[in-house]
């Protein structure tokens, strides 16, 4: 694959940016300024970048719980994703949605959702219509190991595959699903292994691998794109954080954490990059420096910006009525 | 008496079941180890084994379905659903499966299941994590639906709900579940199906469950420095439904506010206020009234989740008006 080096340095950037966002998020939530609650994807971003640089930049993604860097990865103006934190106007969903209710159709990206599982069908749906009305987009579904035992998951892959639909279901294995290790849940701990009986075209990456996980993207994608039909893409990775707000996260093994933290996926980035003469050290330290900066300033807008108007809280029900 | 919160208040009653009878097992999503996502069964697993306290996968539908036939064929499982919202992927095993069972094949069949969950408003978590469905539940005939709002009776419901043979929906609030009350030492039941006068008063009745009661009791408070005597009764049991407490209640007062956490539209509130106007009609001195969340999905921001979901404010500002108006 030939990369272009400033658009693997704006990715570089993005994983930053991903991660700092989350690390703001998190003093924020710890000095009460936000409330709610929210799932980190700290450890991930390398799947929700390098799946998003797989697509072409019309392609549409569905999120789930953890969509910060999915949404960000996707384009998401890091202000409003800050603002709807929160629960101000300016945010995604004008403060409606929080963290894990937001989308923006304009960049491709169909939505985040509470529901575990919940995605799956609707990205199907999104697939079929790609499909019927022959735009030529594909549709990428991101989801977890722990949504992979909902009915609707195995439905859904089901009429996506049988219909051969282009849609690329990309699960972001972090062996977790809350407390409970994919091994307790599935006999078949597998996801891919799982999706084989159904006819789908599978493959396993390392999901912390963003040129691993790009280029597993970008294969199924331009396939799934020309009438190939459905692909399931296992992307093994692991959060580097509790599952949401309220984990203190103590039912890992710590040889584990650890392995894994070595293997951070910025970590990994930043050392090929320089390896294979893509970036030097300052074009790095200078995106995360940016990075770090567009936080700042995402901050500062979601601070200033207004509170929701109550008087305003039923509007936009329907579309009409 | 001891003073515990509510959430411990049903974690020892599932203690109590699950010592007394071996038959009596837990079921949901991370309840094992992790205790929950509200933390209530920590550590259990380690007292009763995993076999009794089964971490699920991810997979609503299927294991209250697997409930239905485990309580179908000898056990009596407790399943949790993390949250209320997510009782909607599990819909079909209950409407559809549980809650016919016992008529369709009668005297053979029974299903001793229980289904807690929280529910409500109140943490900033969004459309998809605080809704408050149990209209769902009552406008299905062959549940019971319970939804306490003290550490005693939450107690003492549960333990009644565990024990009986037909399929039990225990509505948890996740406010209250920060609260203490006094509960009663030693082993005791709080019978299903009966509703509680929690205030005496005689000028309005206003009828809560749940979070709600506390809502009102509030609200009662701050009318009493007005002299109005507001009547408040926590229905406690949601289906069957007790009508006749109800009733007895507004033929003194003559008027009514009925107040919900859950949408306004086809909601507890709205069957209440029914019953009312078939039973009690010549009682009333003024129209009833409705108190619930607007008709719209709960939002995240704090201000407007307060602007959607109603509170003591709104149910004193109602009571007053009906005493003086009317
Ligand atoms: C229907 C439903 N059930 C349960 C939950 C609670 N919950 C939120 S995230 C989660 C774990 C999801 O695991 P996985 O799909 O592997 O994603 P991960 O959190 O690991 O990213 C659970 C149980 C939910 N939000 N929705």
């Amino acid at each position: 694959m030939n990369y272009d080096r400033s658009e693997l340095l704006k990715h570089y950037r993005t994983m930053v940016l991903i991660r700092s966002f989350e690390e703001a998020l998190d003093g924020l939530f710890g000095q009460g300024v936000i409330t709610g609650t929210s799932h980190f994807c700290m450890g991930q971003e390398a799947s929700a970048m390098g799946s998003i640089a797989g697509l072409r930049p019309d392609d549409l993604v569905t999120s789930n719980h953890r969509g910060h860097g999915h949404f960000l990865a996707k384009g998401a103006d890091s202000r409003r994703v800050m603002a709807e934190l929160f629960g101000k106007a300016t945010g995604y969903s004008g403060g409606r949605g929080g963290s894990q209710h937001m989308a923006d159709f304009s960049i491709g990206f169909l939505g985040s959702n509470g529901i575990t599982g919940g995605m799956t069908p609707i990205a199907t749906g999104a697939a079929l219509s790609q499909k019927l009305l022959h735009t030529g987009k594909v549709v990428l579904c991101f989801f977890g190991d722990g949504a992979s035992g909902q009915g609707t998951f195995h439905e859904a892959v089901n009429m996506g595959t049988t219909w051969e639909l282009p849609i690329l279901y990309l699960c972001e294995n972090n062996q977790y699903a809350m407390s409970t290790p994919t091994r307790q849940a599935f006999k078949q701990p597998s996801v891919a292994e799982r999706a084989k009986g159904y006819g789908l075209t599978t493959s396993v990456v390392d999901g912390n691998d963003y040129f691993a996980v790009r280029k597993a993207v970008h294969d199924a994608a331009e396939r799934s794109r020309v009438g190939e039909g459905a692909f399931l893409i296992e992307a093994m990775t692991y959060r580097l954080c509790g599952h949401s707000k309220s984990d203190a996260c103590e039912y890992r093994p710590e040889e584990e954490e650890q392995a894994w933290a070595a293997r951070d996926p910025l970590l990994l980035m930043a050392e090929r990059l320089k390896q294979e003469g893509l970036a030097t050290e300052t074009d790095l330290e200078q995106a995360r420096a940016e990075a770090y900066q567009e936080i700042e300033a995402a901050v500062q807008f979601a601070r200033e910006s207004p509170e929701p108007d109550p008087q305003t809280v039923a509007d936009n029900l329907l579309v009409t009525f | 008496m001891a003073e515990l919160f509510y959430s411990h208040a049903i974690r020892q009653a599932l203690e109590e079941e699950m010592a007394r009878d071996e038959r009596v097992i837990l079921m949901g999503e991370d309840i094992a180890g992790y205790g929950g996502a509200f933390k209530l069964t920590a550590g259990m697993a380690d007292k009763y084994g995993a076999d009794r306290v089964r971490n699920t996968p991810i997979s609503e539908g299927g294991f209250v379905g697997v409930a239905v036939g485990a309580a179908l064929t000898g056990l009596r499982p407790v399943v949790e659903i993390m949250f209320m919202d997510f009782l909607t992927l599990a819909m079909d095993q209950l409407a559809n499966h549980a809650a016919k069972l016992r008529y369709q094949f009668g005297e053979q069949a029974r299903v001793p299941m229980v289904l807690r969950t929280p529910a409500g408003a109140g943490r900033g978590y969004g459309p998809t994590h605080s809704q408050s469905l149990e209209k769902w539940l009552v406008a299905t005939p062959g549940l019971i639906v319970v939804a306490p709002s003290t550490a005693e009776d939450a107690k003492g419901l549960l333990k009644s709900a565990i024990r009986c043979d037909d399929p039990v929906v225990f509505i948890e609030s996740k406010i209250l579940y920060g609260r203490r009350g006094e509960v009663p030492e030693g082993d005791y039941t709080v019978p299903l199906g009966e509703a509680k006068v929690v205030r005496h008063g005689e000028d309005v009745t206003i009828v809560a469950y749940s979070r709600m009661t506390e809502e009102a009791l509030k609200a009662a408070e701050a009318l009493a420095k007005y002299d109005i005597a507001a009547e408040v009764i926590d229905l406690r049991t949601l289906a069957p439904m007790d009508t006749d407490t109800v009733a007895a209640s507004v033929e003194k007062t003559g008027r009514v506010v009925v107040a919900e956490e859950g949408h306004m539209t086809g909601g507890i509130a709205a069957e209440v206020v029914a019953r009312i106007v078939e039973s009690c009609f010549d009682y009333l001195q003024a129209p009833p009234t409705r108190i619930a969340a607007m008709d719209i999905p709960v939002p995240a921001s704090p201000v407007l989740e307060r602007a959607a979901t109603p509170d003591w404010e709104d149910i004193g500002r109602a009571a007053a008006e009906l005493v003086q108006k009317y």
